[in-house]
């Protein structure tokens, strides 16, 4: 009863700002996210060309099967996907932690290191194609000349070769993943006490036990984001790929593969929103696993 | 996306970026679209007075790079001082204009608006989205082959399509690095294998070749189609009125195969500028690409050492087909209604018009009989008398067949076989008939 005494004391004007706080993101979150969505998985039921409202047909499971069975470039986008899941979680991901310990460290010009680890996390997507087209073209390409196959039939196309293209791809998603990682993490770091450290090094740890057994644990909340942000950053994995080729030959990401079917005059919105709808269903199975794993644990835990 | 860079309006782009901030804007434009907001007609001005007594009417153009910007604008200029009307101009820029032809022609369109012939034409007044203009072809007809003539028809009969300009494909090549190779036009099948393993032999890559962008392949998969099967088949193929899965479709590719040691077997990694490069620095034999290729040879001494010749011929109609893509003006619905319209197009359809046009952008060639070819380079004659001396014209493949077909079914399966050579025909068929039916 006290409640709701505490509630009608809000003035009338209390009542409005409320009203339009609540109101105006659930707005926008409805028009910008859950409407288009719900959209995308109703349209992936019918055959539409994207010209009249009065052409849209019914499909039934027609384009999940024909995504499934006749698409050619989808499976490939299925492996590209989980390879780029693996790599960013067991090389990238590891490697921005690593990054962020060493400059935790009271190095000289530590900051001058930040920057330049974070630098490609801002830079635009054209400067990332420019520098690693520098590095990877078969003819001029810096890689090339270090391994000394420019300009002969032995050099290697980096991102022609649909064997290798997709490693010259992660290696480039890592510069630019590691450098975010990094930064989370250096926050992460700074965030931990200091005493804990000191109370570890106290009962005789070294600083691989320090790290491991209680840095680390302490940095829970920072892992979290991170795991999640890794998965996230993996599934919509685009433009990179992109820049490169528009994600054919050996470069299939699901991601690209809905914007070929649903962007343009190649639109075939049916194909597109089933791809977009199979990729939303593979998002969210990894992500609301690990956060009722994590948040339950948690819960259980207080 | 892919397709416009052939566009020979399109400069060259070393990165493409600039099409991903497309795609976005294009998704963003999509989300909005989908909500029931014709975009375009924002941007397109209030409608033209139907029949009114000033004589106005607004054009849509997807000319927006410089040169053809300022060519039609000349086109226009002269337009509304022979006419005393007034012209609106909307240019949108090319990409965009494609990429959302759906909701434009949907929306409120301008009157009369730049696009090609082909399929890609034929679509949308399937649809009912354009204006026959028989009336106007009437007054014009005699200035147009038979061939251009059937690339304007509909699928009705009726004409839709003004052509402005067009370019052939070929091979080009170096005269210079021929002679001095001693190296002979190949006028048949055989003669080209013969004269590419010679190349070879003299360690030069005998034929330029260049996927990264996925289309390029689609004009020798055409070539061998059409020399193969006839003009016909390639058209019929194209509307999927006929079957993929059938020996004459494995026979092009078969044929292909044997010319697949001959092309740059780096093709997957570059862009068609890149092959041009190799080409103007005798890295490459020949290639075979459309005459938007001299736009990359900026140094006049490659460019007037530049000649070219048809695709040779294989089994049937010789080299009777050209693949010359017509670009030109369509009139929407609405503008049907409006006569000033119509004049408009009917201009365009005269010499005159087509000469204000080729006097700002000389890169195309003007497609009525009667325009002025007194300024045009040997080149330029030479991509116009294969034009104009052919029985059959195609398009493109991406212009001839449906764009989601083009795109998202012919792109991959084209890289996949010019890695390993090989290609499963059954699945193109139930990719193509899902694909159409959903249309």
């Amino acid at each position: 009863m006290p409640r709701i005494r505490k509630v009608r004391r809000l003035s009338t004007r209390d009542k409005i700002v409320l009203t339009a706080m609540v109101a105006i993101p659930t707005l926008i979150e409805l028009v910008f996210v859950w409407l288009p969505t719900l959209f995308s998985i109703g349209l992936s039921f019918t055959r539409w060309n994207g010209l009249d409202l009065t052409d849209i047909h019914p499909a039934g499971l027609a384009n999940y099967q024909y995504v499934a069975q006749n698409y050619p470039p989808f499976w490939p986008a299925v492996q590209h996907n989980i390879l780029w899941l693996l790599f960013l979680g067991i090389i990238a991901t590891p490697l921005g932690l690593l990054l962020a310990v060493l400059l935790d460290q009271q190095i000289r010009g530590s900051r001058i290191y930040q920057s330049i680890f974070f630098a490609p996390v801002m830079l635009s997507l054209a400067l990332v194609g420019a520098i690693w087209q520098l590095f990877y073209q078969r003819d001029h390409g810096l890689l090339n000349f270090l391994l000394g196959t420019a300009g002969t039939p032995a050099a290697v196309d980096w991102f022609g070769d649909s064997n290798v293209n997709i490693w010259a791809a992660l290696v480039a998603a890592t510069w630019r993943h590691a450098g975010y990682v990094m930064l989370l993490y250096l926050a992460g770091l700074k965030g931990v006490d200091p005493a804990l450290k000191e109370a570890a090094a106290i009962d005789g740890a070294n600083a691989y036990q320090t790290f491991f057994r209680v840095v680390f644990p302490a940095m829970r909340p920072i892992n979290i984001v991170i795991v999640v942000i890794t998965i996230i950053e993996s599934l919509r994995a685009f433009d990179i790929v992109y820049v490169i080729n528009r994600g054919t030959n050996g470069l299939e990401l699901i991601s690209a593969l809905v914007i070929q079917n649903l962007v343009g005059e190649g639109q075939v919105i049916g194909v597109g929103s089933a791809l977009a709808t199979i990729l939303l269903v593979i998002s969210l199975v990894p992500i609301i696993f690990y956060l009722t794993r994590t948040f339950g644990k948690e819960a259980k835990e207080q | 996306m892919d397709t416009r860079s052939r566009s020979s309006f399109s400069p060259s782009r070393p990165l493409p970026p600039i099409d991903r901030r497309t795609v976005l804007k294009t998704l963003g434009l999509g989300a909005v679209g989908l909500a029931g907001v014709p975009l375009l007609s924002a941007c397109t001005g209030g409608a033209g007075p139907a029949g009114g007594s000033s004589k106005s009417l607004t054009f849509g153009s997807s000319a927006s790079d410089d040169v053809p910007k300022r060519a039609y604008q000349a086109v226009v200029d002269a337009f509304q001082k022979k006419e005393s009307a007034t012209v609106t101009v909307n240019t949108v820029s090319h990409n965009d204009f494609q990429n959302k032809i759906n909701s434009y022609l949907e929306g409120s369109p301008d009157d009369a608006f730049t696009w090609f012939a082909g399929y890609r034409m034929q679509y949308y007044a399937g649809k009912g989205l354009l204006a026959p203009i028989d009336d106007v072809w009437q007054q014009i007809g005699s200035n147009f082959s038979d061939a251009l003539k059937k690339a304007s028809t509909g699928p009705d009969g009726k004409m839709y399509f003004v052509p402005n300009y067009n370019y052939p494909w070929g091979f080009f090549y170096r005269k210079s690095f021929w002679s001095e190779k001693g190296y002979a036009v190949p006028t048949t099948f055989d003669e080209l294998k013969t004269l590419a393993a010679k190349m070879k032999g003299d360690g030069i890559i005998p034929i330029g070749f260049a996927d990264k962008d996925g289309w390029p392949a689609m004009g020798t998969f055409d070539y061998i189609n059409m020399r193969l099967n006839g003009y016909q088949f390639h058209v019929d193929l194209c509307a999927h009125k006929e079957s993929w899965n059938q020996p004459k479709v494995q026979a092009v590719f078969d044929t292909w195969k044997a010319l697949l040691p001959y092309q740059d077997p780096g093709a997957l990694g570059q862009t068609w500028q890149d092959a041009a490069q190799f080409l103007g620095q005798k890295k490459t034999g020949m290639y075979l690409l459309g005459s938007f290729v001299t736009q990359q040879f900026t140094d006049k001494t490659i460019l007037d050492d530049i000649d070219f010749f048809p695709f040779p011929a294989i089994a049937v109609e010789g080299q009777d087909a050209i693949e010359a893509p017509i670009d030109g003006l369509l009139l929407s619905k609405k503008g049907g209604q409006n006569q000033t319209a119509k004049d408009f197009l009917q201009f365009m359809g005269t010499p005159e018009a087509q000469n204000t046009y080729y006097s700002i952008d000389s890169s195309n060639i003007a497609t009525a009989k009667g325009a002025d070819t007194s300024k045009f380079t040997p080149l330029n004659k030479k991509c116009a008398d294969a034009i104009a001396n052919a029985k059959h014209i195609s398009q493109f493949f991406d212009r001839d067949a449906l764009p989601a077909m083009a795109n998202n079914v012919m792109i991959p399966a084209l890289q996949s076989f010019i890695k390993d050579g090989t290609v499963d025909i059954k699945n193109l068929e139930s990719q193509a008939a899902s694909l159409y039916a959903a249309q």
